[in-house]
């Protein structure tokens, strides 16, 4: 999960790390309350889940209440790289200071923690690391025994930051660390870190990202997004499906997430000779198929009115084909007289296969067409989709 | 022959009380797997019959092997418990763990990963694999063992549905093992790590490896064909459509220095000289010509 800035200022908080004061604001007015209580100049920053804000328009100085009211009904609302900013966070503005960069990260190549930290921080920083890759200094971490003060100082003296600020600078380095481990974090990322004339340092912006596999030893429940919007997505959640809303018209339902990645493509390809039909969704149900998961399924994807035919694509290893056709089939009696509202191509392989292929046959539902190959599926769900 | 796991290994499964556990036990013997043991932390001295065969349940690893000569160990247990079992595993030297559980923490994950790395006497596959098969001869976790048969193929693929459609489509040609090395972030036994095994196993004549979106994995198994790998690949990558994941930070990319995309990867592979099927049709009909023209 993916946490907002103001989200992982909070944590940060709570580990100790000097950020600046703030608050966020849903509405113009209350950022213009906020910059009151706050009686400084406030930066309003718009609260996405992606980086380049700054760059987008998305944080900006406001000297006063009014300026802060102004920028708050510029910036809510406002989509950045498809994200649509529906808070602002008002904080106190910081002056004169020196941008570094931090950040503790999962290296999945090399199997270990990783620090990155460098003097050169601000928006920049992947240009720096492009362009002077000795300027930001990453240093691998060992999982079994972590950062403390040594290891901090060592980060901020290889990232070449001023040597009156190493105590400080590890002092943050290391409660960042504790973040990362102690709230089970796949990334911390402070950019920039800021450095006072006065030798402080605080975090200006924060993105952290966590486990969600590590969520039944944490209280992290209050930062998920209280997106229960009555959209497809919240509603499959509620069901415990594996469902992601795209842009196309053909449903799929596949077991297993590379299948289901896989079909999508598969589509998409055959879509390309109908007109560019496309994959209305990705959802996988998993290795069960029961018929409850499958009428579930075909529930959600139905609902969706942009779905004009339906791919149901199943390889039956541990439950076999036959038992996944029953499942089809009775998930289509609760769809009652009418049955479904559109046609469904099913492609049943591996074991028991026949035997599958003969249960729909026999059920004989008018709806219902069943191919013996994907890429053969896939042809016909994109031609009925683009009728 | 085969890579990891042979007719001679002697298996033992840690949580085999469990619902899942003996569930897949079963089918594992069934597929001529040699189950020794079982482990769960104070029902050591009981036993678990599996129709003709009675295996024997022990309280530790360490016990289970000295008793059994078990060589492989397949996990079981619950995320919140997987750490503690992994490394129970590392700590009594077994020479592979296969761990199938879904859910375990990264950082538990890393941990065991640093614990075994300064042992350096333990494969660990997984976690959140299907294991690994080697048709015909033995089974290592929940790869369905009736859609495919022996042969010169080996197959490293991220996805477990994906493993099964190959290995059920080339099923008239066979496998010498599979291996589904999972889709977690960190993972004990990479995509190279097999392609090295599969080049050095005299019973392999070609490979097939699957991949999908996100990481570098893929670009740098095509890094290590280019240099290490002399039997013909053939691979499929899987989420050409899937939408572009948000990306947090630019910490990710400034690592990898690759965007993730199926595109870049189908590039990276292409330009090593691996054909890259558009669908696992199409890879099917590649390994295909490839064992056709030997
Ligand atoms: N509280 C603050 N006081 C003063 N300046 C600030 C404050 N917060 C942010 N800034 C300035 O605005 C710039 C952009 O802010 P921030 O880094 O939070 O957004 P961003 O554009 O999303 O960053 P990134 O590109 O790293 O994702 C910072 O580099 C900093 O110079
Ligand atoms: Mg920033």
């Amino acid at each position: 999960m993916d946490l907002y800035e103001h989200q992982a200022k909070e944590l940060f908080a709570r580990h100790g790390i000097t950020v600046p004061p703030g608050r966020v604001a849903a509405t113009a007015q209350e950022a213009r309350l906020i910059a009151t209580e706050l009686k400084a100049p406030v930066v309003i920053k718009a609260q996405v889940k992606t980086g380049g804000r700054g760059k987008a328009g998305g944080v900006r100085l406001a000297p006063g209440p009014a300026a802060a009211e102004n920028e708050a009904r510029r910036i809510l609302g406002m989509d950045i790289k498809g994200h649509t900013s529906h808070t602002v966070l008002v904080e106190k503005a910081t002056g004169g200071f020196e941008e570094y960069y931090a950040a503790f990260l999962v290296d999945r190549a090399n199997r270990t923690l990783l620090a990155m930290v460098s003097s050169e921080g601000g928006m920049d920083i992947e240009e720096v690391a492009a362009t002077k890759p000795h300027a930001l200094a990453r240093i691998p971490i060992d999982a079994l025994t972590g950062v403390d003060l040594d290891t901090a100082r060592l980060l901020a003296a290889s990232a070449g930051l001023p040597e009156d600020v190493h105590d400080a600078a590890a002092a943050t380095l290391v409660r960042l660390w504790e973040v990362m481990v102690e709230e089970d974090a796949l990334l911390v990322e402070v950019n920039p870190l800021a450095c006072t004339s006065d030798r402080r340092v605080l975090a200006l912006d924060g993105k952290v990202s966590l486990d969600d596999n590590a969520s039944f030893r944490h209280d992290h429940a209050a930062f998920a997004d209280g997106a229960d919007d009555g959209g497809l997505e919240a509603r499959a959640r509620a069901k415990h499906l594996n469902y992601v809303k795209l842009e196309g018209q053909v449903g799929v339902i596949g077991n297993g997430a590379g299948l289901v990645m896989s079909t999508l493509d598969v589509v998409a390809y055959a879509g390309e000779r109908f007109g560019g039909v496309r994959p209305a969704n990705f959802l996988d149900i998993g290795g069960g198929a029961s018929a409850q998961v499958m009428a579930d399924g075909l529930e959600i994807i139905l609902s969706d009115p942009d779905v004009r035919a339906v791919l149901v694509n199943v390889f039956g290893g541990i439950t076999a084909c036959d038992a996944v056709a029953n499942g089809i089939v009775a998930a289509l009696q609760t769809f009652g007289e009418e049955g479904p509202r559109c046609p469904i191509v099913v492609r049943l392989d591996g074991n028991n296969a026949e035997l599958g292929h003969r249960i729909l046959s026999d059920a004989g539902h008018p709806m219902v067409r069943v191919v013996t190959t994907m890429d053969g599926a896939a042809e016909l769900v994109a031609e009925l989709a683009a009728a | 022959m085969a890579i990891f796991l042979t007719k001679d290994s002697k298996v033992l499964v840690q949580g085999m009380t469990g619902a899942e556990g003996s569930r897949h036990t079963a089918r594992m013997i069934a597929a001529g797997t040699d189950i020794v043991a079982g482990v769960t932390p104070g029902k050591g001295g009981q036993s678990v019959d599996f129709g003709e065969r009675r295996v024997p349940v022990f309280g530790g690893v360490a016990e289970a092997m000295a008793e059994t000569g078990a060589d492989v160990s397949v996990v079981f247990v619950p995320p919140r418990f997987a750490r503690g079992a992994v490394e129970e595993a590392v700590d009594a030297g077994i020479p592979l763990c296969v761990v199938i559980t879904e859910g375990v923490p990264v950082h538990d994950t890393l941990r065991v990963w640093a614990r075994a790395q300064a042992a350096g006497t333990t494969r660990i596959i997984g976690p959140n694999c299907p294991g690994l098969i080697s048709p015909g001869q033995a089974s290592a976790g929940i790869i369905p063992a009736d859609i495919t048969s022996a042969g010169p193929i080996g197959l490293v693929s991220k996805s477990g549905t994906l493993t099964y459609q190959l290995m059920y489509e080339l099923r008239d040609i066979g496998f010498s093992t599979a291996v589904g090395i999972g889709g977690d972030p960190v993972i004990g036994t990479t995509h190279i790590d097999a392609l090295q095994a599969f080049q050095d196993d005299p019973g392999t004549d070609a490979i097939v490896m699957i991949g999908e979106i996100g990481g570098d994995a893929e670009e740098r198994a095509a890094a290590y064909i280019e240099k290490h790998v002399t039997k013909p690949v053939v691979a499929y990558v899987a989420g050409f459509t899937a939408p572009e994941g948000k990306t947090m930070g630019h910490a990710g990319a400034i690592v990898s220095g690759s965007s993730g995309t199926a595109q870049a990867k189908k590039e990276a592979l292409e330009k090593v000289g691996v054909r890259v099927g558009k669908t696992p049709s199409e890879t099917a009909r590649l390994m295909r010509e490839v064992m056709g023209s030997r």
